[in-house]
């Protein structure tokens, strides 16, 4: 049987590849497929020629080879003599302490700053309107570069410490807060069986059991409330479900706390952090905390207020209208944006490269890539590390996103 | 209500009584701090705690710009007028001025080539940010691209225009070709252009020295104006490369599809930084041997395509937040997929992911700072090579990056400012 909108059966023409809407999609993919192929092949082809011409090839042989640079701020054991592979890792390790703890740090401010931009008082409301616009509207390389130029001349240098008559004293006689860094004190433990990272790695494991601790015994209570209506009062097994078992780890292990002195012209001991990987922390929370308190106050301002008063109507109390109806709403609002400001902060975190932080782009993009000359090689594998980072983040953000969404009929 | 007629009635007013001013205790300024600022513990120690901030920040700042010193050539000059008290020596800003706008190798006499650009600029923004002004300035529009690569770059003004007469030739072409295919048009009007390009080559070659300005090479280009120049030139060329990776997302075709989304998520999942190290290090090898292309263009590519991938997002956005029936109701009237395109979905697409492309175009505008860590002298270059490094100013640190501050803030903010305005003019056009 034929219909009207049966194609005419005809020979082959060619303009049937154009005209006709059957093949024409597969018409233009292959002249795409084809250009992109033949670009690809032409930069191929030039990438060859170049290299053959420099006298240079594709291998990532130099990874194994001794870096033959410091770096001054490592997460873990490094010297000149270990290889360009390890000096990499180094890096990529400082960048991700340095995205981890700007993010923990600008949600905090965000969230207080954001909430504080809703407030009925006129003076704070204004002033972290400032706040926000001031530093949402110039560039982050040129806070980062600030901040560390007010570290360096605000905060007193170690010799400011010295001697009996010094301008500059300890806080509390354990942190010492310098132009050239910070100085903590460093938790050790005098166990034999528990020194170096093995004490550490077990109070972490600790920690972990304990969160899944507290989290069965609040599944438990929830249970129990549906069972009776009943919720009973559990903040106190909570708290000693997080501290007890550290608690009574920290005395089997024998703690003691490694605090910093002033030796020669500099602090030994302790905890030091640079101030470049402080100020660059610092300048990416305040600044990405300007865009995270405009999400938070979006996020809040979209519940409309017949939520309030519904659950109002409902005799909750304002605390219980907060946790259960307000917040859970606004934090679908709130929380993709926020994934998608941490990524932000991952990737400005690059910028350490103005300071002089060694992060993955000052020892695999800097100083490796200028002593070994491996432009694509080493700018490939920071492109790739970058990518891994971000598309974990976007992905844990697509799970989030799908167990949130509004089940809609 | 009817008994109320049937009762006797001892009084009923007929007159509305007198207007009263409220009671003192009820508005007045005392009445308002009282309210805002005093409401409350909580908020006492809040406002107590701003008023106390801000206090601060006054009595720090005030005698550092009430001292200010304009007129010195070097930071010893300027201490030694200062004598130790606080103060600031903005005279780094004075002297230093011309380098903080168009870099130092920028010729001095030629200055006034990039200001006429930039105020032309203006111009030509107009018409396209504002609906209301008259069409007819997009003429200025049009004009502009060329007008300011002649003033900026120089060179016979011949070029330029002759570049501009291929485009011209290759759009005659294209709305001659149009009414068979959209397809046949295009490549009809590029062809053309590209002809009319080679033949001009010819023209201009023996007459370079009409109406010619001083060439300046790019690599000369420094200062805010190079900011600028990324800026403005990076945001309108990705415009229509976003627009194309965004249709191309939603293509039905796989590999198309497959081809942009890879583009997006790999631009959007690295730095900045890393694409400029591209631009540095890596596109060189990418390149014909021998080829020596500029630096600043170089930049320009990389630039372009990191904004596109992110406007190809929020135009991605627009298009999704339009109603399916859109297209099919264009399709049902017998229009193709350029002319549905063109005439139903972008036009309504396009205005609704108008306020999320300006957001992108301030942060690319604010991320042009990154050309100083590849050593190019951008403003933030200018300041931390050039100037921080010379023996007058090195320590000067709070006038230069209080100016670079001043340089950036404005411009952003007013852009963003902008931004919010069309947004509420759109969502009243929404009804």
């Amino acid at each position: 049987m034929t219909t009207l909108s049966d194609p005419p059966k005809g020979g082959f023409r060619l303009s049937t590849l154009i005209n006709d809407t059957r093949y024409r999609s597969y018409t233009f993919q292959f002249i795409v497929l084809i250009a992109l192929i033949s670009a690809f092949a032409y930069l191929g082809s030039n990438l060859i020629a170049n290299l053959k011409a420099a006298g240079l090839n594709i291998s990532y042989n130099f990874l194994g080879e001794p870096a033959g640079y410091d770096i001054n701020q490592r997460l873990i054991e490094y010297t000149s003599q270990s290889t360009h592979l390890r000096a990499a890792v180094v890096g990529m390790l400082n960048t991700l302490l340095v995205a981890v703890v700007a993010c923990f740090l600008a949600t905090i401010i965000g969230v207080v700053v954001g909430v504080l931009r809703l407030s009925n008082n006129w003076i704070v409301n204004k002033l972290m309107g400032v706040y926000v616009e001031i530093f949402r509207n110039v560039p982050v390389l040129i806070w980062i570069l600030i901040i560390m130029a007010v570290f360096v001349a605000v905060l007193p240098q170690p010799r400011e410490f010295r001697g009996d008559d010094a301008t500059a004293s300890m806080f509390l006689d354990l942190f010492a807060f310098t132009g050239r860094g910070f100085y903590f004190p460093r938790p050790t433990f005098t166990a034999e069986w528990a020194a170096g990272s093995t004490g550490y790695l077990i109070i972490i494991g600790l920690l972990i059991a304990s969160f899944f601790g507290a989290r069965a015994l609040s599944k438990n209570a929830t249970a129990t409330q549906e069972r009776t209506g009943d919720r009973p009062t559990t903040w106190y097994y909570t708290l000693a479900i997080w501290l007890v078992p550290v608690l009574v780890a920290c005395v089997i292990m024998g703690l003691s706390w490694e605090i910093p002195a002033l030796k020669g012209f500099n602090f030994k001991g302790g905890i030091y952090a640079r101030n470049s990987y402080i100020a660059l922390t610092f300048a990416l929370s305040i600044y990405t905390a300007a865009f995270i308190a405009e999400n938070v106050r979006a996020g809040i301002l979209a519940i409309s207020t017949g939520q309030t008063e519904a659950a109002a109507s409902l005799g909750l109390r304002p605390s219980r209208t907060m946790n259960l109806v307000i917040l859970p709403q606004a934090l679908r609002v709130i929380i993709p944006p926020l994934i998608s400001q941490y990524l932000n902060i991952t990737k400005n975190s690059s910028l350490a490269i103005a300071v002089g932080y060694m992060d993955v782009t000052g020892t695999l993009g800097g100083i490796t890539l200028n002593q070994t000359g491996r432009a694509i090689e080493t700018v490939l594998l920071l492109m790739a590390f970058y990518l891994i980072i971000s598309l974990s983040i976007s992905a844990v953000m697509n799970v989030y996103n799908n167990s949130v969404k509004l089940k809609e009929r | 209500m009817s008994d109320t007629n049937t009762t006797p009635v001892a009084f009923v007013r007929d007159a509305l009584l007198q207007e009263q001013t409220p009671p003192v205790t009820a508005a007045g300024p005392v009445t308002w701090i009282k309210k805002n600022l005093f409401d409350g513990w909580f908020n006492t120690i809040l406002t107590l705690l701003a008023i106390y901030f801000i206090y601060m920040i006054v009595s720090g700042a005030f005698p550092w710009f009430y001292n200010g010193v304009w007129t010195t050539n070097s930071l010893a000059e300027c201490r030694e007028i200062l004598q130790g008290k606080t103060g600031g020596c903005f005279s780094v800003l004075t002297e230093r001025w011309p380098q903080l706008l168009f870099g130092f190798k920028y010729p001095s006499e030629e200055y006034w080539r990039p200001t006429i650009a930039f105020f032309l600029l203006f111009f030509a923004a107009a018409p396209v940010l504002f609906n209301k002004l008259p069409r007819k300035m997009l003429i200025i529009t049009a004009i502009f691209p060329f007008l300011a690569f002649w003033l900026i770059w120089g060179g016979s003004l011949l070029v330029p225009v002759m570049v501009a007469v291929g485009l011209i030739i290759g759009y005659v072409v294209l709305t001659k070709l149009e009414y068979q295919s959209f397809a046949m048009g295009l490549i009809g009007g590029i062809v053309a252009t590209l002809v009319v390009w080679g033949l001009m080559g010819y023209i201009t070659d023996p007459l370079s020295g009409v109406l010619a300005l001083e060439q300046v090479p790019s690599r000369d280009m420094g200062g805010f104006m190079l900011n600028f120049i990324l800026g403005v030139v990076c945001v309108s060329l990705s415009l229509p490369l976003g627009i194309l990776l965004a249709l191309g997302r939603q293509s039905d075709m796989l590999i198309i599809k497959w081809i942009c989304v890879v583009f997006i998520e790999f631009i959007r999942g690295v730095p900045l930084i890393t694409l400029l190290f591209v631009a540095n290090v890596v596109l060189g090898y990418f390149l014909p041997p021998g080829s020596n292309f500029d630096l600043i263009l170089r930049v320009i590519i990389m630039i372009t395509m990191f904004s596109a991938a992110y406007i190809a997002e929020v135009v991605r956005g627009g298009l999704a937040a339009l109603p399916k029936g859109q297209a099919e109701a264009a399709g049902s009237l017998g229009l193709d997929y350029a002319q549905s395109m063109r005439l139903i979905i972008l036009p309504q697409a396009l205005k609704i992911s108008i306020p999320g492309i300006v957001n992108v175009a301030v942060g690319l505008f604010k991320d042009t700072v990154l050309v100083s860590v590849i050593s190019m002298f951008d403003l933030v270059g200018m300041i931390r090579g050039p100037i921080l490094a010379s023996t007058e100013w090195n320590g000067v640190y709070w006038e230069l990056w209080l100016a670079a501050v001043l340089f950036f803030f404005p411009i952003c903010y007013g852009i963003s400012q902008y931004s919010q305005w069309l947004e509420r003019q759109l969502a009243t056009g929404h009804r």
